[in-house]
């Protein structure tokens, strides 16, 4: 759940998803949910014309799988409070 | 204390926060940055990362094919753990 919590602190965040079919989402993070599913305001897609059909398209939902990078600004992210996280998370029998 | 012991693959990832790596992904990709944040899913948070993309252009002579790379910049990067194929300390040749 860490990174599930992670994103939960970027929302309002001006983000770039990164989608595994080359597509590159501009939007800001609304919500977020345990399967990383993103839902994204304001969106606009980087190549407009090579994507037309999306050029209307205000909000959207991204399912969590098709994501292969989230551009994040690195004045939203605490380093020190991620890396503590990932130490303390790794030690948790799953 | 169970933070120092090193006995899943995993141990040796945590070893890694805070410090450079690399990173080989699906796709030809490579990354090299340093790890903020990891999951056993392999997803990711890395910083200061620049990507290698490494795209074959194949022609009818065998010989006139090319390798081209391109490289892009990200100051901060969430990472999907199901492209990751492996991570290792970074290679400097």
């Amino acid at each position: 759940m860490l990174f599930y919590s992670f994103f939960k602190t970027l929302v309002g965040q001006p983000v770039v998803v990164e989608l595994k079919n080359d597509m590159l989402i501009q939007g800001t993070l609304v919500s977020v949910d345990q399967f990383l599913n993103i839902k994204l305001d304001g969106v606009r897609v980087e190549d407009e014309r090579k994507y037309p059909h999306v050029a209307s398209l205000k909000n959207s939902f991204i399912r969590g799988s098709v994501v292969r990078y989230v551009h994040i600004p690195a004045t939203a992210v605490d380093t020190a409070l991620l890396q503590d996280a990932a130490r303390k998370e790794s030690q948790q029998p799953k | 204390m169970a933070t120092g012991a090193v006995e899943q693959p995993l141990d040796l990832v945590r070893l890694s926060l805070d410090e450079r790596i690399y990173v080989k992904m699906r796709g030809d990709r490579e990354l090299r940055g340093k790890l903020h944040g990891y999951d056993q899913h392999m997803n990711m948070v890395l910083g200061e990362v620049e990507e290698t993309i490494t795209i074959v252009e194949p022609s009818e002579q065998p010989t006139e094919g090319s390798i081209q790379t391109v490289k892009k910049n990200y100051e901060m990067l969430f990472v999907r753990g199901d492209n990751v194929i492996l991570v290792a300390p970074p290679m400097r040749s």
